[in-house]
């Protein structure tokens, strides 16, 4: 059946075992550590890193493709939007300039630009298996606990993991519904005509609404009735332990950060790596 | 358990209790007075419309939480007046377990589904892993504790949800509708539980249902009969049967105690018909009952001719969503035109599977279904829709328009026909379904049972010659039930053929000329009603329920059960016919 829950996959991994705290923490602490060093040396670092998580993860490649592949496609798009209003950003921030080729008078390619892109490009590609491993590695109910514990109110964490419980069942009336309408003549291929398909989509979801909403007054009366909401905290019974391997993940993840600081302002004196000079 | 104890203190006392939701002009609770004692194990009873639901509503808190209204006299639960508790003080009294068990498993996993309550109560979590696996000990579910809903039986979700109640070691435990969407074997053994768990903690026990001779699987203390707003009986099993009342207030009597009374024998409380296990007929009501079984003849009865030719006919389907896990294997089944079929069989045996299949929603791996001679195999969704149309459980899955009129027209919009077309047709099955009056009604405006008429003028309106209903009947009590099924019956003497999916013995035995049933993605039988209600082997296997004429024929000393069953069947027919000339005109002309 294809009843799974959309990411999360269970399994008996490292990754699997750390406390959904912990691995929420760490992939902030890494992310900040991308996000904050322009040092291609420390992004290639880091990026190397989480595929090697990745792999300890055992998340396969199959299952991620699609998602890199949109990634990708965007980043793409932002790479050329960049190049065409900013061409020269590299230049200033390197303040040399080792020009290629002209593309036109007011686009020169330079050395430099191709750099700078480039760093950028795979600082946003290093926090894709990071983002995956975290999702694909912590089922919903912990989701929430962690966002929980860092301070998010709990209500709002828990409807977060309650919309990923039921997505696989909207899923599946989602299709039935599609099924039934389709019987009743409705046309989803692309042998409709646009604005069509969009009066069609609306035939399909306002059912898909209706038939949620009744499911979710039910679920907030079964919510009520045990007690949900009754003080400003609550506690978690999947919450984990934190053990030694917790300690070490969160340990880890600080160094690198610190690393990712350090380079920037005692070896770099800024967030760029300037291997122009 | 005895309720004459008087010097006990009631644990729920009803006292000229009556409420009115804001809403509406008039209470839907009149002058409700009542005195549950501890330990009680007791059935509400009623007619949908008769506040059973908002009677739930009050003792569990949800209002005046959730549903605001107007409250007049007294309810005390434990001696406190429910008023000055909030629902977070009385979910620790009264612990309900909801209908659905799909719609309130919060959790992700068995373990935390039951830990719920005390996540909220802010129990530590070394504490919570104690008491959860107590409670899960309690119902059998102690090694699933890691096991997500989606693995569990309806069984087992409904075990958990007990164990969800249970963990705060609540005094009541009020069982709303327990045994709605269970297939016929796992509604027993859910009572049992329900008895079970009774006979082990002793607490008091409340089920609402309208499935009165299901619950009466198991012996209880009281049923107590809601209609409109009101009690009009409290009184033990023995009682209630020897009485009218069920008939008067539009409840369904167990089927046994239906033969007794056609067969004239005296049911009174001396012969104990509370429960077809206590059952005990003196030797003269044998002999009314073999009387009865062997003098009438009902040839008159017409009999549809099986020599027709199959409208239907599926040859070696199979199906499967993933590889090497069929989901159907090697049906073969014919349909014959004007037939009415039933398909049952546990969920998850491929009986939804197999009707999406024949409608064309997905696509069968290998096999051939033909329609009058033509293969259907590669027509499309909308082309097969023309001749299967499909009507899903519930109707708010379908509606789509807000006035009645465009919902039926909509099949035929899309279709492209003329609006002067689709009028002449729009009210022709209006007429129909008995919607004519309605045809410009908003349908938020309608009952259940005028919806679900809607969804099927809206399939109707497509003209096919098949039509395939998924529990059509599932959740709605006698009236409604009747409603419906009359209907489905009245367009089936129009000439369509109509299968229909359900988990609902009667409506099998009274409605269907043949049941199909299915176990394990395969055909394991397809016979007449009355002989499928009586093989032990096929009701087993297909998680049925052996009807209680089989044990009342038993009891009597008939040889062939399943003969009785079926004298019964046309008897009933006869009786219902004779009641149901008017039904017909009244609500379908």
């Amino acid at each position: 059946m294809q009843e799974k829950l959309i990411l999360y996959t269970s399994d008996e991994t490292l990754i699997h075992r750390l406390s959904g705290l912990t691995k929420l923490i760490s992939f902030l602490l890494l992310t900040s550590a991308v996000m904050y060093t322009y040092d291609i040396r420390v992004i290639i670092g880091i990026l190397v890193f989480s595929f090697f998580l990745m792999r300890v993860a055992k998340i396969k490649f199959a299952r991620v493709k699609l998602m890199f592949a949109y990634v990708f496609a965007f980043l793409a798009v932002n790479e050329i939007i960049t190049f065409l209003f900013a061409p020269t950003e590299g230049v200033k921030i390197f303040g040399t300039e080792h020009l290629l080729f002209y593309i036109s008078k007011n686009y020169p390619v330079t050395l430099e630009q191709i750099f700078y892109q480039t760093t950028k490009f795979l600082k946003y590609v290093s926090v894709i298996p990071l983002g995956m491993i975290f999702l694909f590695t912590t089922n919903p109910s912990e989701l929430a606990s962690s966002l929980n514990r860092i301070g998010v109110n709990y209500k709002i964490a828990y409807s977060f993991a309650l919309t990923l419980r039921y997505f696989p069942d909207i899923q599946k009336a989602y299709k039935d519904i599609s099924l039934a309408q389709q019987a009743r003549g409705i046309d989803l291929s692309y042998k409709a005509k646009f604005k069509d398909r969009f009066k069609y989509a609306l035939l399909i979801l306002i059912p898909l609404i209706f038939s949620s909403l009744e499911r979710v007054e039910k679920i907030s009366n079964a919510m009520d009735l045990r007690g949900f909401g009754k003080y400003k905290k609550r506690t978690w019974y999947t919450t984990k332990k934190f053990t030694f391997e917790d300690y070490l993940a969160l340990g880890i993840s600080g160094l690198i950060l610190l690393i990712s600081i350090a380079i920037g302002v005692f070896v770099n004196k800024g967030r760029f790596y300037n291997p122009f000079l | 358990m005895n309720n004459k104890i008087s010097n006990i203190e009631p644990v729920i006392e009803f006292n000229n209790f009556s409420f009115r939701y804001y809403v509406q002009s008039e209470p839907t609770l009149q002058d409700i007075n009542l005195k549950i004692y501890p330990g009680q194990k007791v059935v509400i009873l009623g007619p949908s419309g008769s506040g059973k639901s908002t009677l739930v509503h009050c003792l569990n808190g949800l209002i005046p939480f959730a549903y605001k209204g107007e409250i007049k006299g007294s309810l005390k639960i434990k001696g406190v007046e429910t008023r000055t508790l909030d629902i977070f003080k009385l979910s620790k009294i009264v612990g309900t377990v909801l209908q659905d068990t799909d719609a309130q498993f919060v959790g992700l996993t068995v373990g935390e589904d039951i830990a719920f309550a005390l996540e909220n109560d802010c129990v530590p979590p070394e504490e919570m892993k104690k008491r959860v696996e107590e409670a899960a000990k309690m119902v059998g579910m102690e090694k699933f504790l890691n096991h997500s809903p989606f693995e569990l039986s309806g069984g087992q979700k409904q075990r958990t949800t007990i164990a969800g109640a249970l963990v705060d070691n609540v005094d009541v435990l009020l069982f709303d509708e327990p045994l709605a969407n269970l297939d016929p074997a796992t509604a027993k053994r859910a009572t049992e539980i329900i008895d079970d768990l009774h006979r082990k903690t002793g607490k008091t026990i409340i089920i609402v249902e309208h499935r009165l001779e299901d619950v009466l699987h198991i012996e209880v203390d009281r049923v107590i009969v809601l209609k409109d707003g009101k009690i009009i009986a409290d009184l033990h099993p023995h009682e209630l049967m020897a009485s009218d009342i069920l008939k008067g207030a539009g409840l369904r009597e167990p089927l046994y105690v239906s033969a007794l009374k056609y067969a004239g024998v005296n049911v009174s409380t001396s012969i104990k018909p509370g429960y077809i296990k206590t059952l005990e007929l003196k030797e003269e009501d044998k002999q009314n009952i073999v009387n009865w079984f062997s003098t009438t003849n009902y040839s008159g009865e017409k009999e549809k001719d099986s020599s027709s030719e199959p409208i239907l006919k599926v040859e070696n389907l199979n199906f499967s969503y993933e590889r090497n896990k069929p989901v159907l294997k090697n049906i073969n089944l014919e349909i014959r035109e004007g037939e009415m079929v039933s398909i049952v069989g546990k969920n998850g045996a491929g009986k939804s599977t197999f009707a999406k299949v024949l409608c064309g929603f997905v696509k069968e791996d290998s096999g051939t279904i033909t329609y009058k001679g033509r293969k259907l195999n590669d027509m499309t969704i909308k082309e097969r829709a023309e001749i299967i149309g499909f009507v899903m459980q519930n109707p708010n899955q379908m509606i789509t328009k807000a006035i009645v009129y465009d919902e039926i027209a909509l099949g035929l919009r899309l279709r492209k026909v003329p609006e002067d077309r689709i009028k002449e047709k729009v009210s022709e099955v209006a007429e129909i379904c008995g919607l004519k009056p309605f045809l410009s009604w908003p349908v938020s405006a309608l009952s259940y049972g005028q919806k679900k008429r809607v969804t099927i003028a809206s399939i109707l309106v497509l003209d096919p010659d098949i039509i395939i209903l998924d529990e059509p009947t599932a959740g709605q009590d006698f009236k409604h039930y009747s409603e419906i099924m009359e209907f489905l019956a009245y367009l089936n003497s129009l000439g369509k053929t109509i299968i229909l999916i359900t988990h609902d013995m009667h409506l099998i035995m009274e409605y269907t000329d043949r049941a199909v049933v299915f176990a394990d993605g395969e055909i394991i039988a397809a016979a007449e009603p009355s002989e499928i209600l009586t093989n032990m082997d096929v009701i087993e296997k297909a998680n049925l329920k052996e009807t209680s004429l089989y044990q009342l024929s038993q009891l009597v000393g008939i040889e062939d059960p399943s003969k009785f069953v079926k004298h019964f069947i046309n008897h009933d027919r006869m009786v219902r016919n004779s009641r149901a000339g008017e039904v017909d005109t009244v609500h379908f002309r």
